[in-house]
């Protein structure tokens, strides 16, 4: 992996300048980790919102323990899991895309909530004046319910796309080759941890404050009342 | 005598609003002075600062003759946090919304201060403070929390708590106005014995005119951050001069 | 080996877990209400520092902390064991996120609050301490819950720096025996269940802030 790139150790920002090109390397895949498993999360957290609104119990409950059971163990044994069990069934994912299953699993347990959390904001006043214009399911959740929720929704979703992005380093424990791992792969050349580790913080420190700060803005751009669609 | 309060040429602003401008303002020890008024015209901005709530711009205000502001002064107050104390040892407030501590039990609210602030030992504190909740009728009710009690009672707490301090000074805030009409009278009844305390001065802000006319030695006609008219209760009532206080009486009384 | 054979060996990591799950959500809890504290009335220069070490250990990754901590720091002299490095690295990220719970819950306590306890000359640090935390860490205890069954989630992590926790010792028999499904399937519910236990646990404790307990009547003098 590392062939093809020199480091020069004579002094740290040397060190740091030299090694930048190849944590880059590692930072695309940090992010299109990021992306994938946030899309899983996303869907799959959708399904089990719904389905956690079902009518009957027999759906609701055990989606419910499923949902917790994601939420309350650890990514690193859930990636384990996948890595190690679904081969066995057949299934053979690249490293990569076994990652982004797991953190989309992980998270969708999060967003879940927060679609739940979303719809039930909306009163059942609401829900009673769809009715009384006798709109039908479909288009109560497309022009009342769902406009409504996004303001709530998306800043919500974005504090957990930050979180997924944090998370991220564990996949390198399945040979993924994100930032972290490239960083303790240059250590173990030089034994020189300090400066790769630090330089991978201060990157990951820059991409959540940004992104941090974007979500503070979409907030306030996004109207309190709601987005009516089309 | 000198007077206890004395505001001279106090202004007082929020931002680029002024609420008040060179007010100029006299309480004697022992008085009780009411404050009416319009909405907004700051009566409950003269009680806030004189409980060192609010700092004020310009101007001297003493308190006993201890001014609020210190010569070298820092900070909004103009004023040490230990100069700030030494004021507040004189004065007790009572709020609209009563503002007990929902965490700690009646008797612990009117004994806690008493014991941290002034260092009584909680024994003294407790007999104080027994003495003080029978005054207001709820000595039973001093193991229940706030949360347990009616507006009334609470408030009546509240009374207790301040009175507990043994300020010289005590302000009420439209004490009854977050109440329901029925449990006014048992409020008011506390403030009325409380009247009768020679030493005590007392600046009350109310809507409750009848009540205002009853207790207070003087009543004071508040209108946009000054003094439009002052005097005896009965003449303010039932002969006022200026066509402002007039008018604000003709729209209370009805 | 039988489920019954790994299960013995499962436990062992999971009482390091637990070890290590507890000693550093309460060591996080001393710096979550330090930092917390800290930004709400700790003047200009203590609110800063708190505000630096919340946003960089919010900021970056548990397992880039746990790293640095444990090969980067040696290397300029600090070293600890293991496990206390695992302690006070997990501690140090989950406080960071408990320091935002405990100001949000200090700045949540209504200003009338403050004001009444003004009013009856209380100084500074008992208004603090009597007056608006009591009422303050009420609100704290569901996000409380929340991040301790985070910090058991994230004591995965330490196994990484090679402590023999409940990860570790999944990842060692399954290297020794490839039986990964009753390996990790066992593993995740004792995980599981340790969640529970903590749920429960704080559950229990927030009832009880709730009802008073916390706040005797002797507890004045
Ligand atoms: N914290 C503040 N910030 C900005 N403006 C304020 C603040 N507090 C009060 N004001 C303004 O100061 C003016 C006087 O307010 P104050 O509360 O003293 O009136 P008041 O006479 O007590 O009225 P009310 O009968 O409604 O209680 C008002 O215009 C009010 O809007
Ligand atoms: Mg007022």
């Amino acid at each position: 992996m590392m062939y093809g790139f020199a480091w020069d150790t004579s002094t740290p920002l040397a060190y740091a300048i030299s090694i930048l090109p190849i944590l880059g390397i590692g930072l695309i895949v940090t992010l299109e980790a990021t992306v994938c498993g946030f899309a899983i999360a996303m869907g799959v957290g959708l399904v089990f919102a719904l389905l956690r609104r079902a009518k009957s119990r027999l759906i609701t409950w055990p989606v419910g323990l499923i949902v917790e059971f994601l939420r309350d163990t650890p990514l690193l044994i859930q990636l384990f899991f996948l890595f190690y069990v679904l081969p066995q069934f057949g299934i053979v994912l690249p490293a990569f895309l076994t990652g982004a299953l797991a953190l989309g699993l992980q998270y969708s347990a999060y967003t879940s909530e927060v679609y739940r959390a979303g719809l039930e904001a909306i009163g059942r006043g609401q829900w009673e004046a769809a009715t009384a214009l006798n709109l039908t399911r479909a288009q109560t959740y497309r022009d009342v319910v769902i406009p409504q929720a996004i303001p709530r929704i998306v800043p919500a979703l974005g504090n957990y796309l930050v979180s997924m992005l944090k998370d991220t380093p564990v996949l390198s424990v399945i040979t993924v080759v994100d930032m972290l791992n490239l960083a303790n792969l240059i250590g173990d050349r030089t034994f020189e941890y300090l400066v790769p580790l630090s330089l991978v913080g201060l990157i990951f420190l820059i991409l959540t404050l940004g992104c941090s700060a974007l979500i503070h803005v979409i907030e306030r751009v996004l109207p309190k009342r709601g987005i009516a669609l089309r | 005598m000198n007077p206890i309060i004395r505001f001279s040429n106090v202004t007082k602003r929020f931002g680029a609003l002024t609420v008040l401008r060179d007010f100029d303002f006299e309480v004697k020890q022992g008085e009780k002075v009411t404050l009416i008024g319009p909405s907004g015209s700051g009566k409950s901005t003269v009680l806030r600062i004189l409980m060192t709530l609010e700092p004020f711009q310009e101007g001297t205000l003493t308190l006993a003759g201890m001014p609020y502001h210190e010569p070298d002064g820092h900070g909004p107050f103009k004023a040490r946090e230990k100069h700030l104390r030494q004021i507040r040892s004189h004065v007790g407030m009572v709020f609209q919304s009563f503002n007990l501590f929902p965490h700690m039990t009646v008797l612990r609210n009117v004994i806690e201060a008493p014991v941290r602030v002034l260092g009584l030992s909680r024994n003294e504190a407790e007999c104080r403070a027994v003495d003080l909740l029978n005054m207001v009728g709820l000595a039973d009710k001093k193991d229940h929390y706030p949360s347990q009690l009616s507006g009334g009672q609470q408030q009546r707490v509240a009374i207790a708590r301040a009175l507990a301090m043994r300020p010289r000074v005590l302000l009420f805030d439209e004490p009854t106005s977050a109440l329901d009409p029925q449990l006014v009278g048992e409020v008011l009844g506390v403030i009325r014995s409380l009247a009768h305390e020679h030493d005590l001065t007392m600046l009350l802000v109310t809507h409750e005119m009848r009540f205002a006319r009853e207790v207070s030695d003087r009543v004071c006609f508040f209108d946009k951050g000054q003094i439009v008219e002052q005097g005896e209760p009965e003449r303010i009532f039932s002969s006022p001069e200026q066509p402002r206080t007039r008018e604000f009486l003709a729209s209370v009384l009805g | 080996m039988t489920w019954t054979q790994l299960l013995p060996n499962l436990i062992k990591g999971a009482e390091v877990t637990a070890l290590i799950a507890v000693a550093s959500t309460l060591l996080g809890a001393v710096f979550a209400f330090a930092a917390g504290i800290a930004r709400v009335s700790g003047g200009r220069l203590l609110s800063a520092i708190a505000l630096t070490y919340i946003e960089i250990f919010r900021g970056t990754s548990l397992l880039v902390q746990l790293f640095w901590l444990y090969y980067a720091l040696p290397l300029i002299g600090i070293s600890f064991d293991p496990i206390a490095t695992g302690i006070f690295g997990l501690a140090l990220n989950i406080g960071a996120y408990g320091a935002e719970v405990v100001r949000g819950a200090l700045v949540s306590v209504s200003e009338q609050q403050r004001e009444a306890a003004k009013a009856l000359n209380f100084s500074g640090a008992h208004t603090m301490i009597h007056i608006v935390l009591p009422q303050a860490v009420i609100e704290m205890m569901p996000s409380f819950c929340n991040l301790a069954i985070q910090n058991l989630k994230d004591t995965a992590l330490v196994s990484f720096i090679s402590i023999a926790d409940l990860s570790f010792h999944a990842q060692s028999l399954r290297n020794l025996t490839l039986q990964s499904v009753p390996i990790y399937t066992l593993t995740l519910l004792i995980y599981f269940a340790m969640a529970l236990v903590i749920a429960a646990a704080m559950r229990w404790l927030e009832n009880k802030l709730r009802r008073g307990a916390a706040f005797p009547k002797g507890a004045a003098s």
